[in-house]
């Protein structure tokens, strides 16, 4: 017998069943529910075809949870909320009551503690994000900072409805990679080619790999000083990152290169029109933690353009739709510069190609 | 904490203040008021790590292997890079537990789940990363071993990470939302449980990830983020409720109701009629959601409800974004026998995407490479006017096959007759 600890082998049961932590209103009506209503601002009512009722009472969270604050939430949970509770994919947090008696006091006792209520129908929601310097491998920029220091400024239009319709945002600390589509998203943009530690290329990466990473093919294998490395070409390079994070002695982030762009007009919906991707509207901007106020300022810019300008039910990509993008320029007071105008695959499609102009 | 020890954060501390919740005043409750002196120094080490991030404008966390016995993916390994000056955070990986289709907790559970992390990570996590999975952030290499083990026990398993099967994600769907068409609960786990194996081994060209939205609303963003989209939909005629549309147009106004439901339908499919009943065109609606969500009481998704089925969706690396395309413009779900075929659908796009895409390649980028047709006949699926905006515009193409592609359309389209009429 060895004294080695024996290592136990996983049970693989994969995703657990869902049924056990919904609540049982929710159980009880699964596929059941006939209509919603908003009754004030973080709140829905659900109403099922047998006249059962779900209250949900939505609030933001700083979604990166210390035990402490989960503890408390748990607590509300407890007292308010059957114990019941769930996650939106925007990490604010959702409570569910069968008792309308209680939304009140919970949302009173939410506030108490420091979360903030709202995030439903025609408001700007939480802002989705990605790891940041707190924990990735290869970010520009923190992502948890950038979030708290613009929804602090933003928290008025969480906490009510009074944008044409909902309003997504998202974060990405690098240009590739997790961050997703939105209304509104902030993402790192580098401005300069990686700078290559020569010496230790050959060590870390495995280089045809990393050649092959490259979108525009700007990189090919060399000798430097006698090592074998790799060589850039930097009149080529469009500054992506793709190979930074095959290999990490291809530094593309920097304090002072490495900036911000704010792309708009991300939609995952399929109301109205089809989904679309966002489109790139500022970039330069400076990262500046840790509020990075150059950032938040363009922001509020472009949601008090929106805010005054688009009816109800237009989302970002539907508002500039109708009044095309020339007004938009002039609306948010953003610069258009050759920059904006589309030169990867496919890039004609996004040419005007009509006499359409509005004068 | 010895006082003397702590880092001092003068950045971070800027993001203490403001109303919205603070991260970095959850980091100090753990440094400063837990009980555990591990988790005071891994709280203080992490912020001082920080804290150099702000001041230098640089990460400082490099990858490695780490991932517990029997698997080979699941964890993501962070070492840090300035570990000398921080050492009590010097290891600090994640682990990625797959969460139940839609999110759904007690209390009772995330509180045993504290209680775990508290023993052996830093007593930070995140509902949810923007793939799905809880995040369990902070541990050492050994305590990752330790944790899964006490969280395997009670049910939980690891997500994926590296060229593998992903955690999938669904909305809160059938649970709440009467947009619902589909059981979100049901599909997500059949698919994403009958691939366990390319979950924690990865083996595939690169990352695959399923997600399931309840309607067209898509509130996952599964067209946009997913190689394999399952988005709930109806056939038949929606339902109206013409008492609740008059009682709409009370409320609202006539000009509302023109303006927001009626000239907002994309193809033009609603009409509003003198006496405040609405007509639905529903051969021309294309589901888009629109008029439901404005007047949730008065319409609803028919009975005859199924699913869409979308491929190739991702972010930008390497060619650039792409949304999912159709190749599934409709599917029932209701018996076992088609959740089998769904399940078979699922494993027949693997197998192809395992055998065909290039390292490093999405199953969105490899059928840009080789063209959605032959993507169809390697799974079997037979091509339909639904999964294009319009036909070809360019006459390069060879069409020597003509006759018989015809020929099999109409006898395609006299079998789907037949089998209609029963
Ligand atoms: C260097 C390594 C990378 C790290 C450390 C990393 C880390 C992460 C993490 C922690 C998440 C959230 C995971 C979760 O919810 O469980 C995530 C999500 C995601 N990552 Fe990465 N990632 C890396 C590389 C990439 C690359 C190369 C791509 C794409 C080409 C990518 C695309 C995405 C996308 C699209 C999502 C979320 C999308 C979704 O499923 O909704 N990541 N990543
Ligand atoms: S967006 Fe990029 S830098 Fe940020 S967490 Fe994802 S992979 Fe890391
Ligand atoms: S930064 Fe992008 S374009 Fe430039 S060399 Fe690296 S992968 Fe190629
Ligand atoms: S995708 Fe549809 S069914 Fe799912 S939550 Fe959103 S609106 Fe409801
Ligand atoms: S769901 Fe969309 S397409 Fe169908 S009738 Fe309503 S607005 Fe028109």
């Amino acid at each position: 017998m060895s004294d080695k600890p024996k290592l136990r082998p996983p049970i693989e049961t994969g995703c657990p069943d869902g049924f056990q932590y919904m609540h049982p209103v929710m159980r009880k009506n699964y596929g059941q529910w006939s209509y919603h209503e908003h009754p004030r601002p973080g709140v829905l009512k659900h109403v099922a075809h047998n006249g059962d009722v779900i209250w949900t009472v939505k609030a933001g969270t700083q979604r990166i949870l210390d035990v402490f604050t989960l503890r408390t939430l748990c607590d509300i949970g407890e007292k308010y909320a059957d114990g019941y509770v769930r996650f939106t994919i925007r990490s604010n947090i959702e409570y569910m009551l069968a008792d309308a008696k209680k939304v009140e006091p919970l949302i009173k006792t939410l506030e108490d503690a420091g979360f903030v209520v709202g995030g439903t129908a025609n408001s700007v929601s939480m802002i989705s994000h990605t790891q940041g310097w707190l924990h990735c491998d290869i970010p520009g920029t923190d992502a948890s900072g950038v979030v708290k220091a613009m929804m602090d400024e933003l928290i008025d239009e969480f906490k009510n409805h009074n944008m044409p319709n909902r309003v997504h945002m998202t974060t990405s600390c690098c240009q590739i990679n997790c961050g997703g589509q939105g209304d509104i998203a902030i993402n790192v943009q580098h401005t300069k080619p990686p700078k290559i530690n020569h010496n230790l290329v050959a060590n870390v990466c495995e280089r045809p790999s990393v050649v092959a990473r490259c979108p525009v093919a700007a990189i090919r294998p060399a000798q430097v000083n006698g090592k074998p490395s790799l060589e850039v070409d930097e009149k080529k390079c469009i500054c992506c990152g793709a190979c930074y994070p095959p290999c990490p002695p291809m530094q593309i982030n920097d304090p002072e290169h490495t900036k911000l762009a704010i792309w708009v007009g991300g939609n995952h919906s399929n109301a109205r029109g089809k989904p679309t991707f966002q489109k790139l509207v500022a970039a330069g901007i400076p990262n500046n933690p840790p509020r990075w106020p150059e950032a938040t300022a363009i922001v509020k810019q472009i949601l008090k353009a929106y805010k005054e300008d688009a009816r109800d039910w237009e989302r970002i990509n539907d508002w500039i739709e109708r009044i095309g993008w020339p007004r938009f320029f002039e609306k948010t007071g953003l610069p258009f510069t050759k920059y904006h105008i589309d030169n990867w695959k496919g890039a004609r499609n996004s040419l005007n190609a009509s006499t359409h102009i509005r004068f | 904490m010895d006082q003397k020890k702590i880092h001092p954060t003068p950045m971070l501390d800027v993001l203490e203040e403001g109303p919205w919740p603070s991260f970095i005043a959850g980091f100090k409750r753990l440094r400063d008021k837990h009980p555990e002196k591990r988790i005071n120094e891994m709280a203080n080490s992490l912020l001082g790590q920080l804290e150099h991030s702000y001041e230098t404008r640089k990460g400082y966390w490099k990858g490695g292997t780490v991932s517990v016995f029997g698997y080979g993916g699941g964890i993501i390994p962070r070492f840090s890079e300035v570990g000398a000056a921080f050492p009590e955070s010097k290891e600090f990986h994640t682990l990625r537990v797959q969460p139940p289709a839609g999110n759904f907790y007690t209390t009772a559970m995330l509180r045993q789940l504290a209680d775990s992390w508290e023993k052996f990570g830093s007593g930070m996590v995140t509902f949810h990363g923007q793939t799905g999975n809880i995040m369990f952030i902070g541990t050492t290499t050994e305590n990752t071993q330790h944790f899964f083990d006490e969280i395997n026990d009670y049910g939980w398993d690891l997500g994926g990470a590296g060229p593998c099967v992903r955690t999938a994600m669904s909305c809160v769907g059938s649970a709440r939302c009467e947009q619902s068409c589909c059981n979100e609960q049901a599909i997500h786990r059949h698919l994403v449980n009958t691939f366990t194996d390319d979950v924690h081994r990865p083996a595939l060209p690169y990352k695959f990830k399923f997600k399931v939205s309840g309607c067209p609303n898509d509130c996952v963003n599964s067209i946009e983020r997913s190689d394999f989209a399952v988005i709930g939909t109806w056939r038949d005629d929606m339902k109206i409720d013409q008492t609740e549309v008059k009682a709409f147009v009370k409320k609202k106004g006539r000009q509302y109701m023109i303006d927001n439901v009626v000239t907002r339908c994309p193809t033009q499919c609603l009409s509003l009629k003198d006496d405040d009943t609405l007509v639905v065109d529903n051969k021309n609606c294309v589901r888009c959601m629109h008029c439901l969500n404005v007047m949730p009481k008065a319409l609803s998704p028919g009975d005859d409800k199924g699913v869409t089925i979308l491929i190739g969706g991702k972010r930008t690396l390497k060619i650039g974004d792409l949304m999912g395309t159709v190749i599934v413009p409709f599917m029932k779900l209701d018996t076992p026998e088609d959740y089998e075929k769904i399940v078979e659908l699922g494993q027949n796009t693997i197998d192809f995407f395992a055998e065909n895409a290039l390292e490093h390649e999405r199953t969105g980028e490899m059928i840009e490479r080789i063209g959605l047709v032959n993507f169809l006949e390697g799974v079997g699926i037979e091509v339909d006017p639904n999964m294009v905006n319009h036909p070809r515009t360019s006459s390069y193409v060879r069409t020597d096959g003509w006759d018989e592609e015809a020929e099999k359309w109409f006898q395609r389209k006299a079998e789907e007759k037949a089998a209609a009429a029963g």
